[in-house]
């Protein structure tokens, strides 16, 4: 793999949050509701995005399974919401198990009445499903294309339990949120949906710090290493595997918050959530904002999430040609992502083709080198 | 016994075609450590290609040699998405050798961008700009070696392209003139027919199949025994045999691993056309059509190992089996009486989507025990 450990420098990252932290502040009320819920739901996804980063980024794992552990988190949150709200419809049990003819909730639905239950399980469920597949998969060294692969499988896999099981969990439909109640108010109306973007905005910045700790010090070295060179890990005494399973089972509990908070602000969790080109799509939020950069993550997500609906919008037929020729640009041209081309040689380049900056001169072999090193 | 070969052949049929599509997708993963995301979009380009076909075979022209279509529509999806492969592989897997992660995301956006391209572009200019195509690729490569190694060989290849140009162009118009259906752009399903000789059911020993299930076994057949030959006794057959065991020797000892790559990628795209022939006559053919089998293949190549036809044939096969098995709850009527809470179990996964969901636990558990499939590749690496 060819990046080099990219590090932003502070007085970039400063403005970038100044900027950030302003803007949030005042999207509440420069911006009509229907956008802001579109700005909020961008940054929910920030969140899946920061742990797509630590696995991909930092730790060298491309999984193209995210979407469980976003569908799970949002499938929790969505189970609280409906089994509180439940209590004017017969049985005491959310409205579709009435369809169905079930009178009895079945068993794992019921943990679920208790809010602090649930608001553990949205992020510690999926963190351990994660680390439970990252363990089995992690222990027999399948790495690389075979691992995407095999994260893919179980999406697919999650997708058809889910898609499949109406008598449980309402199957291809989905659960309903918006319609439910919390704290005495209606989750889709106005004023609640205004305190999700300030509860997103807030996790979103708690979740970058989070990040930030975790790949800084020596944890945060060894996932380095294990992306650049796993045996010569292995063979100084560490055991990748239980490094991946935590770095993997992070980013799970960091997709379940991410899908609950998603879950929310968009009034419906269904088996979509676990389609395959929506968890490909987290990849190039990444990979475009530029990966082992956490800010990059963040950005990455919400302006290529924007830039999707301003495009659907305006030409619905040409996403799908500017989406797939983002993935291809962004892995020829530009591996290290904007972030990355701005604070590596990408601007000097630029000037130098313009005769505005000098060259500056390298030893020929020093480069070569690198190369070959960096090839193995 | 009935019961038993009904379950068999319904596993062999299932199998079958898992076994053409993850074919190229094993020979090129075992050659180039490459997962080609767009295998999916491949086949869907041999399903339209034989719909397309079709269409131009009940043309007054061709009407009398209508039931030979499908027979065509193989050669012609295997050269249709064996040159759009080939076209993929110099312009963008190239450039990624070394990086299979990266790899693996630009053939996605592959993918998108040939879905999209089924969805919006008429079929019928489609049609040309793939003949465009091959023209252009292979025009200049005809030339006789005095032009080829001119200095103004450059001028002939242009020339060539501007002539392909005009040429797709010409029968893209021909076709959208003379078929109404192919003349728009649509994102809607479309049905291939089989041919009358290939509707209907054979009896044998009792028990009836479709034909054109036994037509999908026999072309799965005929491309796995080809493919053997091709790979074992023809001279880019060891070549590229030399490149999948070890790549740096076999450059030192003077084989073109450049042609070898585009070749064997060639083929492995070609084979996913054939394969998009067989999945056109099963159900109806869209542009999403590829997505439902590729997971499948992936499947496959996880479990067969990599390098090794005969773990594919296995593979595919055991995979096929299983599928109908649990799927269709075979075991139930295999084994009436056994114990309730395992019958319940066994009904619960007993739905198509449900079957996928156990066949995977069953291939992770399989890879708890054989992690790099049924048959590794040997070798002393510290990274397989």
């Amino acid at each position: 793999m060819e990046f080099k450990n990219l590090k932003l420098n502070k007085k970039t990252t400063f403005i970038v949050w100044v900027i950030i932290i302003a803007f949030i502040i005042a999207a509440p009320t420069i911006l009509p509701v229907f956008r802001l819920n579109l700005l909020g739901r961008y940054l929910s996804l920030a969140i899946v995005a920061l742990g797509v980063d630590l696995i991909w980024g930092f730790t060298g794992l491309l999984s193209l399974g995210q979407g469980i552990f976003f569908a799970l988190g949002g499938y929790c949150a969505a189970m609280y919401l409906q089994i509180t709200s439940s209590s004017e419809f017969p049985n005491n049990i959310p409205e579709f198990f009435g369809l169905y003819g079930v009178d009895n909730l079945p068993f794992f639905w019921e943990p679920f009445r208790s809010p602090i239950f649930s608001l553990f399980a949205i992020w510690v469920i999926p963190a351990l499903v994660a680390g439970m597949l990252g363990f089995l998969v992690f222990r027999n060294r399948i790495k690389g294309v075979y691992f995407s692969i095999l994260t893919q499988a179980a999406l697919l896999v999650f997708f058809n339990l889910f898609n499949g099981q109406q008598k449980l969990i309402n199957g291809t439909n989905g659960l309903k949120t918006d319609v439910t109640q919390l704290f005495g108010q209606m989750v889709g109306s106005e004023p609640m949906q205004r305190m999700f973007f300030w509860v997103t905005a807030l996790l979103v910045i708690a979740a970058w710090f989070f990040a930030k700790w975790v790949v800084k010090g020596r944890f945060g070295n060894i996932l380095i290493g294990i992306r650049d060179d796993e045996p010569r890990v292995r063979f100084t005494g560490y055991n990748p595997v239980i490094f991946k399973t935590i770095i993997f089972s992070i980013a799970g509990g960091l997709a379940g918050i991410s899908g609950a908070l998603y879950t929310v602000q968009s009034g419906i969790v269904s088996p979509q959530f676990m389609t395959v080109p929506f968890s490909i799509e987290m990849v190039i939020w990444v990979a475009v904002g530029g990966r082992g950069t956490l800010l990059g993550a963040i950005l990455g997500a919400v302006f290529i999430n924007y830039a999707k609906s301003l495009v659907s919008e305006a030409l619905p037929a040409s996403w799908m040609f500017i989406q797939g020729g983002l993935f291809i640009l962004v892995v020829t041209a530009l591996p290290e992502g904007v972030l990355g081309w701005i604070q590596g040689d990408g601007p000097r380049n630029l000037l130098q083709r313009f005769g505005l900056k000098r060259k500056i001169e390298t030893y020929p072999s020093l480069e070569v080198n690198n190369k070959e090193g960096n090839n193995e | 016994m009935e019961l038993l070969l009904d379950s068999l052949f319904n596993g062999v049929a299932i199998g079958s075609v898992l076994l053409v599509a993850a074919l190229g997708l094993a020979i090129v993963f075992g050659l180039m450590g490459v997962i080609n995301l767009a295998h999916g979009e491949l086949m869907m380009l041999g399903a339209y290609t034989t719909y397309v076909t079709q269409l131009i075979f009940k043309l007054p022209l061709l009407k009398p040699y209508y039931n030979a279509y499908v027979i065509v529509s193989i050669f012609l999806a295997f050269i249709v998405s064996g040159v759009v492969g080939i076209l993929l592989e110099k312009t963008v897997i190239r450039k990624l050798y070394g990086s299979p992660l990266e790899t693996l995301l630009a053939t996605w956006g592959v993918s998108l961008i040939l879905q999209q391209f089924v969805r919006s572009v008429p079929l019928a200019y489609g049609t040309g700009l793939v003949i465009s195509l091959i023209i252009g690729l292979f025009l200049p490569t005809t030339f006789p070696l005095r032009i080829k190694e001119s200095i103004n060989f450059k001028y002939f290849k242009f020339s060539s392209w501007i002539f392909a140009a005009l040429t797709g162009v010409l029968t893209g118009n021909v076709i959208s003139s003379s078929v109404s259906k192919l003349s728009r752009a649509s994102a809607r399903n479309v049905d291939v027919t089989a041919p009358a000789w290939m509707r209907g059911q054979v009896e044998i020993l009792g028990t009836a199949f479709p034909k054109t299930r036994l037509m999908i076994i026999i072309i799965t057949l005929i491309s796995v025994i080809a493919i053997t030959l091709f790979l074992n006794q023809s001279a880019w057959g060891m070549r590229i045999r030399a490149v999948t065991q070890n790549r740096k020797m076999s450059d030192c000892l003077g084989i073109s691993t450049e042609k070898v790559d585009v070749l064997t990628f060639g083929i492995g795209s070609g084979l996913a056309g054939v394969a998009g022939v067989a999945v056109s006559l099963l159900g109806s053919v869209g542009p999403n059509v590829g997505g439902n089998y590729i997971v499948g293949c992936f499947m496959v190549v996880v479990l067969g190992g990599v390098g090794n036809l005969l773990g594919t044939v296995l593979a595919s096969f055991g995979i096929g089996i299983m599928t109908d098995l649990i799927g269709a709850g075979r075991l139930l009527s295999i084994w009436p009486d056994m114990p309730l809470p395992l019958s319940n179990t066994i009904n619960f996964f007993a739905t198509t989507s449900m079957a996928r969901v156990m066949i995977f636990a069953l291939i992770v558990i399989f890879l708890q025990f054989k992690p790099t499939g049924l048959f590794p590749q040997k070798g002393r690496m510290v990274e397989s």
